[in-house]
């Protein structure tokens, strides 16, 4: 079997993201940027999915500017075999994204595309689902737990009321959420074996995909900040001025 | 210019978020129909109608739809699909699993969870786990949104009297079968849409002091929260997990108790009408979008505020 696991460079999850001053977005310039947390869970599982014995090669892709590569870098440090970035420039929507990827499919023919349920920065959640209705595949989103089986995966997924399985015959889009598993660290040496690693450069535009944004965006804000409140002393106040101030209870 | 809402129900009753998006849709356009894609889910379709902003339902009943699978509501929903200029649903693991693989095929770049409506076109989002809004105006000729459930008032339920039209089904997908659901069944409020949250983070320390929070809960008739620590750490399941990949809520009283305050968690709460951290760090980041802080050892102040509840005479339900 052979896996597909598409990577997101976001800003860091750490950082406290700061909104320009001219609203035509955030600051990124000079900001920590790290692979999408989710995306590292997608590249776990395809890992420990071959290290089982039931994958033999995994190609990590990534679509976005130069230093996108950075991600394909690092899956290829933690055990993908091979990269593939798809340059290209600005903003680009899960759309465009997922068009891309289904060139990229056609043309490597995965048996399965892993990625993350969600990318922190645009908190879209669409590109697996999109991706998967192009392809006409079946999705499993929001992954807890994969199970291989002959000719497909049994996927339980996270739900709002709890847990839900699906089978889905492969091949198949499966979108990892993040109790999927502990991504490993990359040791040294295997960041070292990951630089002769192949990355294939791809430009956007040889796809023949037109990647421009189709939403505008208008105005990005700060959040209304709420007014700062008070530290009580002890139980009493608090629950005095729960009762008597907020009237909450 | 009409509207499409998408259900969500379980072929016995609309699950609550659905009347959120309802509210959300309706001020989208006033000409808001709602398709029910379910099996034997006729009371679904009926209580549907009596929302008086719905105009009209659409009910596609089919055994293919006993349990909800995206790909067969997909193209249930693309048979419908030309009537529309929106098709909108909640963005809750529902909406957030069905409506793009929708988008894909309608060709939409989707507009995902958004938190107003400022016209037709243009919609209030946030991005960066809500540490910034975006407002965004789409320009395909069909729209694709979902929305936030908390940011709108429930619509009315009584009322109205749409008529009720029935629709063919679709095909149905062989590469995806249901397995089974683990609901977990509680007699608590729903965490959607409590009045009062009461959650535990990594301070808890094991599953087992969770009854603390339950403690309390119990008597604020209030639901239990969680941080994603907690529940990696398994203290607690999933589906109690507030944060930015989790569930957002807006209680009118959010209490943290142990809780540091990741900026991830901060996305799923912050907007709570008042928000109460109990935690022993005084640095901690919760502290600075709590309007009552308390720098205690959760272990004494849990108790302590359990027998202080129990003084007062009257406690709002």
């Amino acid at each position: 079997m052979k896996i597909l696991v598409a990577v997101k460079r976001v800003i860091d999850y750490n950082v406290q993201i700061r909104v320009k001053e001219d609203g035509s977005g955030v600051v990124t310039d000079n900001v920590k940027m790290s692979t999408n947390p989710p995306d590292d869970n997608a590249v776990e599982e395809a890992v420990k999915i071959k290290e089982a014995g039931k994958a033999t090669e995994i190609v990590a892709i990534t679509v976005g500017e130069e230093k996108a590569q950075e991600t394909v870098r690092k899956a290829l440090a933690v055990g993908a075999d091979r990269g593939i970035h798809v340059k290209v420039d600005g903003i680009i929507e899960p759309l465009a994204v997922s068009k891309i990827l289904q060139k990229v499919v056609e043309k490597e023919k995965p048996d399965l595309v892993f990625m993350g349920k969600q990318a922190i920065d645009d908190d879209c959640n669409q590109t697996g689902q999109m991706l998967a209705a192009l392809l006409n595949w079946p999705q499993a989103t929001f992954a807890s737990k994969i199970e291989v089986k002959e000719k497909s995966l049994e996927v339980t997924r996270e739900v709002d009321e709890g847990l839900e399985t699906i089978e889905v015959n492969v091949p198949a889009i499966v979108t990892c959420d993040l109790r999927l598993n502990e991504p490993r660290y990359a040791s040294l040496p295997n960041i070292m074996k990951a630089k002769k690693k192949p990355i294939e450069q791809i430009n956007a535009s040889d796809l023949g995909i037109d990647t421009s944004p189709r939403i505008e965006q208008i105005k990005v804000e700060e959040p209304p900040k709420r007014k700062a409140g008070i530290k009580v002393a002890n139980v009493e106040e608090l629950v005095q001025k729960l009762k008597n101030e907020a009237k909450v209870i | 210019m009409s509207v499409l809402l998408i259900a969500e129900h379980n072929n016995k009753e609309v699950k609550p978020f659905t009347y959120n998006a309802i509210t959300a849709a309706s001020q989208i356009d006033q000409d808001l129909h709602v398709l029910i894609i379910g099996y034997n889910a006729d009371e679904v379709a009926k209580s549907i109608s009596q929302v008086p902003s719905v105009k009209k339902v659409i009910q596609v009943d089919n055994e293919i739809y006993e349990n909800y699978i995206a790909e067969n509501y997909t193209s249930a929903i693309l048979k419908q699909a030309d009537n529309y200029s929106h098709i909108v649903c909640s963005a809750n693991t529902f909406g957030k699993n069905l409506m793009p693989r929708v988008a894909a095929l309608l060709d939409t770049s989707q507009v995902s969870d958004i938190i107003k409506v400022i016209s037709s076109d243009t919609f209030l989002r946030p991005i960066y786990a809500g540490n910034a809004f975006a407002t965004v105006k789409s320009n395909d000729p069909k729209k694709c949104v979902t929305i936030r459930p908390t940011s709108f008032d429930p619509a009315p339920s009584t009322g109205g009297s749409a008529e009720i039209v029935k629709a063919d089904a679709a095909d149905k997908t062989e590469t995806t079968q249901f397995v089974k659901r683990e609901e977990i069944k509680s007699d608590r409020p729903e965490l959607g849409t409590a009045r009062v949250v009461v959650s535990g983070g990594r301070g808890m320390q094991s599953g087992e002091n969770f009854k603390l929070i339950q403690q309390v809960a119990d008597k604020l008739n209030a639901a239990i929260g969680a941080s994603r620590a907690a529940v990696d750490a398994g203290y607690i399941t999933n589906d109690h997990q507030v944060g930015q990949t989790g569930k957002v809520v807006v209680p009118d009283l959010y209490i943290a108790v142990g809780i540091s305050g990741a900026i991830q968690h901060l996305a799923g709460m912050k907007e709570s009408k008042v928000i109460v951290a109990i935690n022993k760090d005084g640095e901690a980041p919760i502290f600075s979008v709590a309007d009552y802080g308390l720098e205690a050892d959760l272990f004494e102040a849990l108790p302590q505020f359990l027998s202080e509840l129990n003084k007062l005479n009257t406690i709002q339900k």
